[in-house]
C-alpha cells in the first residue's frame, strides 16, 4: 500500500507545478512552489485542493505541514491579476467565496495542519495561515505577517475579517486589519498569531537559506506529530487580561462602543475618501453580531464591491507603479558606487548620508563649518539611534553603520569617490563654485550629482568639464522618511551616469522617477502652480485652517498651508520667483510679494517657528499665526463668488497641479504617466485614493476637468488654460493614460 | 522592582549549572579499555588504534634554525568546581594565588627567577582589575616581577601563554608564568546606569538641598540591577542560543550531543579515577576542607540525559544543561621558559610550544567555529597534516559546538564556501580526541581552560608516547585559537 501511494505521488508530482507533497511517516508535508512567486492563483488553489483531498483521504496521514519551498516567501498574497481580470463585483465575490470555502475546510480539518512560515505571509497567504490549526514562523527579517489589503482599497476576503476578531479580540483585530501593517515574527508570537518561533540558521553543511527552511520543516513536522498525538494542546489557557477582555466584550453595548470609536477614528483619518476601512468594520460587525453566515456573506460581497471602486483601482495602480519604479530601467552601471561624498551637512545632506551609510556605502559628509558638520553628524546619529529605540536595528548595527561615515571640512579622500552629491545652498553661483572645486579633486569616473529642487541641471552643468557625468538627484525632506527620489538628466548626461544614479537611489531604498531637465523638473513644477493658487486663496480671505481642511478633504495627506510651512516660505518664494520668470504669467496667482513679506518678518515656516502657523516645541496644537493674517490683510483680494465655493477652491488647486503634470508628459519631461503618478503621490502627497494626476484624469474624465478649468479660465486667464494633451483626452474619451 | 525578579533573572542566567547538578550521580561506566596503554577503545568509537606512529611524521621536529625553542616546564590547576560550591566565599585572586603557589611548589621554582607574569580573566572583579598583579603579590612572588592581565574570552589563558612565548621569543624574558582564573560564584552586579549617574552626582552635590533633590530623583525602576550577561555584546545573543543554532545548522541531533556529553563525562571519570589528571593540585580553602578533585564530572545514563528540557531554544532546541559546559570556578598556571634557561636551571621540560594562530569570524552565525578555522591554519603553518597529530585537545563549550566543528572540518563544501580552501582539513579521529574528558565534564572556568588544554596535551603526549599535539578552542566574539605542541624528547 505504501509503495502504491509513493508511486502515485510520483505520478502526481509531474503533473503538478505549484504544489507537491511528501509523506514523512504519519505527516504529510505539503510544499508550495509557484514557478514565480507563491500567490493564491487559480492554479495554486486547484492543486492545493487536489493535494488536500488526497491527504485527507490517506489514512496513513495523521497531520499536515504546509510550507513554502521559496526562501523569501510563504504566500505573498492573492493573485492581484486574478482580481483585476474580473469585470463585475459578482465575479470577485465568487472568487472570495471560493477562498472562504477552501479555508473553511482547512479550519475544520480533522487532521491538524501546521503552517510553517518563512518569508512574507501576507493577504490571502496570511488568511490561509490563520485558518490552519497551528503556526510556526521563522525569525527571519523577511518573515512578516499581515493583511495589507486595506492599502489596496480591498479587505481580507477569505475569512480574515471573521477569524481575526475571534483570534485576537476586537481591538487588536481592528488594528491589524485596518492598518494593514506588517507584523514581525516576535510581535506575532506575543499577539498569539503564531504559536512557535524558529531561529534562522547560519552557515552549515548547506546554504543558510536552504537549511533554515529544512530546519523549519523538521520543527514543524515534530509539532504536527505532537498535535496529532494531542501532546501539544490546540487551545492555550487564556490569561487573566484576556479573560477580562472577553468578559467585557460579551456585552453588545461595549462592542457597539468599539465599532463607533473605530468608525469615528477611520472617518477622521480618511475623511471618508477610502471605502475599504468602513466596509471592513461592517464585515467584522456582521460576523460578530449576526453570526458567521452573515459575516462571511458580507465579507465576500463587500470584497466584490470594493474591487470595483476607483479607489481600489487607484491604489493597486500605485502598487504596480511603485514596483516599476523600484527597478533600474537603465541597466547595470559599469561601476558600482562604493564611496560616496556628500557636500553640505544640512538637513538634506545629512539625510542623504544617513540613508547611504546604513546601506553599507562609505560616505564622506563635508561641510564648510565645524558647527554645520557637527549638526549634520548629530542628525545622522539621531536618525539611526531612533531606529535602535524602535528596535528595528541593534546598537551594534548603528555603530557599524556610523563607521561608514566620515565627517570633514576638506576635500580629503574625494580622489577615491565614485559619486559626489552636493546639497549646498540653492544658489547657482555657489553651485558653480562647488562644482569647479569638486571636479578639481575627483577621479575621472566620478559622478557629480546635484541635489536641487528647482535650478535647471544644464545651468549647473554649464561650468562642468565633463557634463556627461553631471546629473540631478532631487531628494525630498526628510530624506530618511520620504520614499521618492526624482532623478534629472540633461541631454548631455550619459546613460551610464543615469544608471549609476538610479542604482544608488535604489540602494538607498528610494522609489525613483527619472525626468527630463527644465525649470522645476516635474515635481516642483507641479507643486508651484498649486501653491500659487493656495496663496491666492489665502489672499481671498480663506483662513489657513480652512485651506488645510479643503486640501486634506480632497485627499492630500498634508494641507496646502501646512505644506508651505513644511517646505519653507522662503523656499516657496524663491521657487515661485524662479519658475515665474521661466514660465511667465501661467505660474501667477497669489502675490509673491506676500511670501516675501512673510520671509522679511522671519516667518519662514516650521523651521523658524512661525509661518502660516505658530510652532512651539513640545506642543502638538498649532495656532494660526495672527501676524501672518495681518500681512495678508494688506494683500487682500476680493473673491469671485462664482468660483469660490469649497468645491471650486479644491478644483482650482488640483486642476492647476494636474494640468501642469499632463503638460510635463506632453513636453517629454516625464517619460510615462506611471512615473508621473508615482512622483506626485510619493513626493508631493497627491491623494493616493486618486492614484496620481494621470489616473485622476482617467477616472474623473478629462472632459469634465477641462470644463471646470474653462470656467476658472474665464476669471483668471491662462493659469487655467488646459494643455493640448489634456484637450486631446477630453475630445476622445477612449484615450486613457492608463490602460 | 522586587527581589523575586532578581532571583528569576539570576536563575535563568545560571540555569544550566543548576540543572546539571540535578542530574543523578549514579555512575554507569561504559567506557572500556586502557587509556594509558597502547590500545584504546571507546563506547561509541570501538576502534583499536596503535599509537606508535613515530616514524611516519611529515616532519621529524618543528624546531626551526634561528628560532628559540620555547618549552612548557610544567602546568598546574586548582580543582575545577561548579560555581557556588566550595569556592563560593573566595575572590578571584585567591584562586589565582592557589594556582601560582601550586606551580611554585610543583616546580620548586625560586620566586625571583620569574621575569614576568601574564594572567587571563574574563569576568573582571572590579577591585582586582589587574588580577595578575594582586595574585602574584599574594602568592609571594617578588614585588619586582611585573604582571599584567589579558582578556580574550574563553581563550584568555591561551593569550596569556602566547604572550609569554612572544616575550621569550623576542629575547625580553627567559622565564614567564602564564595562567588564567575565572570565578563565577561571585560576579559584579551593577546598579543601573541611571542609579550610577545619580550616585556619582551625589558625590559632587555640595548643599543638602542639592543632595536631597538628587535622592528625590531616584525612581523604583532605577534600583533594578544590571547583570553581566553571557551574551555577545554585538548580537545580544546568549552563547547557548548560538550553540543551539549552530548545532541545527550542521544538523547535529540531540542524541549525538547527549552521546558526546556522556563520552566526555565517562572519559573524565576514568581519567580522574586512573590518576591521569596530575595537573590538579590540592587546595586548602580557608574555612573549608582541602579540595583536590574536580566536582563536575558525573556520568549519567542516556535516558537521564534525554529527559532534560532544552535550556535555550524552547521547545524544540537541542542544547540542554547536560550537554553544555557548566559555570565553573578555577585557576590554572604554567611555567614557560626558553629551552636553554630551563635546562640551565636543571628542569626536564614537558613539551615544546610551537606554532599558534588566532582566527576570528562572524560573531553571530559562526560564533563557535573557531577550531574549524584555526586547525587547518596552524597545521599549514607547521607543515603538518592532521595525520601527524597524536593528541587532540579541543575546548568543549557545548557538545553541539564540538559536533558542529567536527562536521564542518569534515565538509569540503564548508571549506570551499566559507574558508576559501580547496578541500576539507578533516575531522580528528575520536580515539585521539579529548580522551581525558573535556570542558563539558571537567568544567570550564573561562580564562583557566587554555592552560588546562596545553598541560593536558603535554601529559597525554608523555603518557601515550606521541610526538605532536594540537589544542584548539573557540571564544566569544567569534574568535578562535589553535596551537601545535611537540613532546619533549623523553
Amino acid at each position: 500500500l505504501v509503495l502504491i501511494s509513493i508511486l502515485g505521488l510520483h505520478c502526481e508530482y509531474f503533473t503538478r507545478t505549484h504544489v507537491n507533497y511528501e509523506i514523512k511517516g504519519d505527516v504529510a508535508v505539503i510544499r508550495m512552489n509557484d514557478p514565480s512567486v507563491n500567490t493564491l492563483s487559480v492554479q495554486m488553489q486547484r492543486e492545493m485542493t487536489e493535494v488536500m483531498d488526497e491527504v485527507w483521504g490517506n489514512s496513513a496521514v495523521q497531520s499536515v505541514v504546509l510550507i513554502s519551498s521559496k526562501p523569501g516567501s510563504f504566500i505573498a498574497g492573492a493573485d492581484l491579476n486574478m482580481i483585476q481580470a474580473c469585470t463585475t463585483a459578482e465575479e470577485v465575490t465568487l472568487l472570495s467565496q471560493e477562498g472562504q470555502k477552501m479555508f473553511e475546510k482547512i479550519e475544520k480539518s480533522p487532521k491538524p495542519i501546521v503552517a510553517a512560515i518563512n518569508g512574507s505571509c501576507l493577504g490571502g497567504g496570511f488568511e490561509f495561515a490563520i485558518a490552519c490549526q497551528y503556526r510556526i514562523a521563522t525569525k527571519s527579517k523577511k518573515t512578516v505577517l499581515g493583511c495589507p489589503e486595506v492599502m489596496l482599497g480591498l479587505l481580507p476576503g477569505a475569512g480574515g475579517t471573521q477569524r481575526l476578531p475571534k483570534m485576537l479580540g476586537l481591538p487588536s483585530a481592528f488594528d491589524v486589519v485596518l492598518t494593514g501593517r506588517s507584523i514581525r515574527p516576535d510581535k506575532a508570537k506575543k499577539m498569539g498569531l503564531v504559536h512557535q518561533l524558529v531561529d534562522t540558521l547560519g552557515p552549515g553543511l548547506k546554504s543558510p537559506e536552504e537549511r533554515t527552511i529544512e530546519y523549519l520543516e523538521e520543527v514543524a513536522v515534530e509539532a504536527a506529530r505532537g498535535l496529532a498525538k494531542k501532546q501539544i494542546p490546540l487551545t492555550k489557557e487564556k490569561g487573566l487580561m484576556q479573560k477580562i477582555q472577553d468578559y467585557v466584550m460579551s456585552y453588545p453595548f461595549v462592542r457597539q462602543q468599539i465599532y463607533n470609536t473605530v468608525q469615528k477614528k477611520v472617518m477622521k483619518q480618511t475623511k471618508g475618501l477610502y471605502p475599504a476601512p468602513l466596509k471592513i468594520i461592517e464585515c467584522v460587525k456582521a460576523g460578530l453580531e449576526q453570526g458567521p453566515t452573515a459575516g462571511y456573506l458580507a465579507e465576500s460581497q463587500n470584497f466584490g464591491k470594493l474591487a470595483m471602486t476607483p479607489e481600489s483601482k487607484a491604489l493597486i495602480g500605485l502598487y504596480h507603479g511603485q514596483v516599476t519604479c523600484k527597478k533600474n530601467r537603465f541597466g547595470t552601471p559599469e561601476k558600482e558606487v562604493k564611496a560616496l561624498a556628500v557636500l553640505g551637512a544640512g538637513l538634506m545632506g545629512a539625510g542623504i548620508a544617513q540613508v547611504s551609510v546604513d546601506k553599507g556605502i562609505h560616505t564622506i559628509l563635508k561641510d564648510t563649518t565645524l558647527e554645520g558638520l557637527s549638526r549634520g553628524e548629530q542628525q545622522v546619529y539621531k536618525g539611526l539611534n531612533d531606529k535602535t529605540k524602535k528596535k528595528s536595528i541593534t546598537t551594534f548595527e548603528r555603530d557599524s553603520f556610523l563607521s561608514n561615515l566620515t565627517g570633514q571640512l576638506d576635500y580629503n579622500g574625494f580622489n577615491k569617490a565614485d559619486m559626489v552629491i552636493e546639497a549646498v545652498f540653492e544658489d547657482l553661483s555657489i553651485k558653480h563654485k562647488v562644482l569647479k572645486e569638486v571636479e578639481a579633486v575627483i577621479p575621472p569616473h566620478c559622478i557629480f550629482a546635484t541635489n536641487t529642487s528647482a535650478l535647471p541641471i544644464k545651468d549647473i552643468a554649464a561650468v562642468s568639464k565633463r557634463p556627461e557625468k553631471v546629473i540631478g538627484m532631487h531628494y525630498f525632506s526628510p530624506v530618511d522618511k520620504m520614499q521618492l527620489l526624482e532623478i534629472i538628466t540633461t541631454d548631455k548626461t550619459s546613460k551610464d551616469t543615469t544608471a549609476s544614479a538610479v542604482a544608488v537611489g535604489l540602494k538607498q531604498g528610494k522609489v525613483i522617477i527619472v525626468v527630463g531637465d527644465g525649470p522645476g523638473f516635474y515635481t516642483t513644477r507641479c507643486l508651484a502652480p498649486m501653491l500659487a493658487e493656495a496663496v491666492r486663496v489665502l489672499q481671498e480671505g480663506v483662513d489657513p485652517k480652512k485651506l488645510d481642511s479643503l486640501t486634506t478633504g480632497f485627499g492630500f495627506p498634508v494641507g496646502a498651508a501646512t505644506l508651505a510651512d513644511e517646505v519653507g516660505i522662503d523656499v516657496a518664494a524663491h521657487v515661485a520667483e524662479d519658475l515665474g520668470k521661466a514660465f511667465g504669467s501661467r505660474f501667477g496667482g497669489g502675490n509673491i510679494e506676500f511670501l516675501k513679506s512673510m520671509v522679511d518678518k522671519g516667518f519662514k515656516g516650521r523651521k523658524s517657528g512661525k509661518g502660516c502657523y505658530i510652532y512651539q516645541p513640545g506642543l502638538k496644537r498649532r495656532d494660526v499665526n495672527t501676524e501672518a493674517l495681518e500681512i495678508l490683510e494688506s494683500y487682500k483680494l476680493t473673491p469671485n463668488a462664482a468660483i469660490s465655493s469649497d468645491s471650486d477652491i479644491q478644483y482650482r488647486l488640483v486642476s492647476r497641479f494636474v494640468n501642469e503634470a499632463v503638460l510635463c508628459l506632453q513636453e517629454g519631461i516625464l517619460a510615462n504617466p506611471v512615473e508621473g503618478d508615482i512622483g506626485a503621490v510619493f513626493g508631493l502627497g497627491f491623494p493616493p485614493c486618486l492614484g496620481g494626476p494621470f489616473r485622476f484624469v482617467d477616472s474623473f474624465g478629462a472632459d469634465k476637468l477641462v470644463e471646470k478649468m474653462r470656467k476658472f479660465e474665464e476669471v483668471f486667464g491662462n493659469q487655467f488654460t488646459p494643455c493640448q494633451l489634456l484637450l486631446d483626452h477630453a475630445k476622445d474619451p477612449s484615450k486613457k493614460f492608463h490602460k | 522592582m522586587s527581589l523575586s525578579l532578581i532571583r528569576t533573572v539570576l536563575l535563568t542566567a545560571f540555569s544550566f549549572c543548576s540543572a546539571a547538578r540535578s542530574l543523578s550521580t549514579s555512575v554507569h561506566l561504559q567506557a572500556q579499555g586502557n587509556v594509558s596503554g597502547v590500545m584504546l577503545t571507546c563506547e561509541k568509537w570501538k576502534m583499536p588504534i596503535p599509537f606508535s606512529q613515530y616514524n611516519s611524521k611529515s616532519k621529524k621536529t618543528l624546531a626551526k634554525p634561528g628560532v628559540k625553542n620555547i618549552v612548557l616546564v610544567d602546568g598546574v590547576r586548582t580543582p575545577f568546581l561548579q560555581s557556588g560550591t566550595t569556592y563560593a566565599d573566595l575572590m578571584p585572586h585567591d584562586l589565582a594565588r592557589a594556582a601560582l603557589q601550586g606551580l611554585l611548589n610543583r616546580t620548586g621554582l625560586p620566586k625571583d627567577a620569574v621575569d614576568y607574569i601574564v594572567y587571563g580573566t574574563v569576568i573582571q572583579e572590579v577591585k582586582t582589575s589587574n588580577v595578575a598583579r594582586e595574585a602574584a603579590l599574594g602568592a609571594g612572588f617578588s614585588d619586582k616581577t611585573p604582571a599584567h592581565t589579558v582578556t580574550m574570552a574563553c581563550i584568555s589563558s591561551n593569550q596569556a601563554m602566547t604572550t609569554a612565548v612572544g616575550l621569550i621569543a623576542a629575547g625580553q624574558c627567559d622565564a614567564v608564568v602564564a595562567g588564567g582564573v575565572e570565578f563565577m560564584s561571585d560576579v559584579p552586579i551593577r546598579h543601573s546606569r541611571k542609579m550610577r549617574k545619580t550616585m556619582l552626582s551625589l558625590n559632587k552635590a555640595k548643599t543638602l538641598g542639592a543632595r536631597l533633590s538628587l535622592l528625590g530623583s531616584i525612581r523604583l525602576a532605577h534600583l533594578s540591577p544590571e547583570l553581566p550577561a553571557v551574551a555577545e555584546f554585538s548580537t545580544a545573543e546568549t552563547m547557548g542560543h548560538s550553540a543551539d543554532r549552530l548545532a541545527a545548522a550542521f544538523g547535529v541531533s540531540r542524541l549525538e550531543q547527549d552521546e558526546f556529553a556522556l563520552r566526555s563525562h565517562t572519559l573524565a571519570k576514568k581519567a580522574q579515577d586512573g590518576g591521569m589528571l596530575s595537573d590538579v593540585i590540592s587546595f586548602k580553602v580557608p574555612g573549608r576542607d582541602i579540595v583536590s578533585k574536580d566536582n563536575g564530572i558525573r556520568p549519567a545514563t542516556m535516558e537521564q540525559l534525554a529527559k532534560l528540557k532544552p535550556a535555550f531554544i524552547k521547545p524544540h532546541g537541542t542544547v540542554t544543561a547536560a550537554n553544555s559546559s557548566f559555570l565553573t570556578d578555577g585557576a590554572s598556571a604554567v611555567l614557560i621558559m626558553s629551552e636553554e634557561k630551563a635546562l640551565a636551571m636543571g628542569y626536564k621540560p614537558k613539551a615544546y610550544l610551537r606554532d599558534f594562530v588566532y582566527v576570528s569570524q562572524d560573531p553571530k552565525d559562526q560564533l563557535l567555529l573557531g577550531p574549524t578555522y584555526a586547525t587547518p591554519k596552524v597545521l599549514e603553518k607547521s607543515g603538518l597534516t592532521l595525520n601527524d597529530i597524536d593528541v587532540f585537545e579541543f575546548h568543549e563549550a557545548f557538545a553541539g559546538q564540538i559536533m558542529a566543528n567536527l562536521k564542518a572540518m569534515e565538509s569540503d563544501w564548508f571549506a570551499q564556501t566559507y574558508m576559501g580552501r580547496k578541500t576539507k582539513v578533516g575531522a580528528p579521529p575520536m580515539e585521539k580526541f579529548n580522551t581525558w574528558g573535556g570542558s563539558l565534564s571537567l568544567g570550564h572556568p573561562f580564562a583557566a581552560t587554555g592552560c588546562r588544554l596545553v598541560t593536558t596535551v603535554a601529559h597525554r603526549l608523555q603518557k601515550e608516547g606521541g610526538q605532536y599535539g594540537l589544542v584548539a578552542a573557540c571564544a566569544a566574539g567569534g574568535q578562535g585559537h589553535a596551537m601545535v605542541i611537540e613532546a619533549y624528547p623523553q
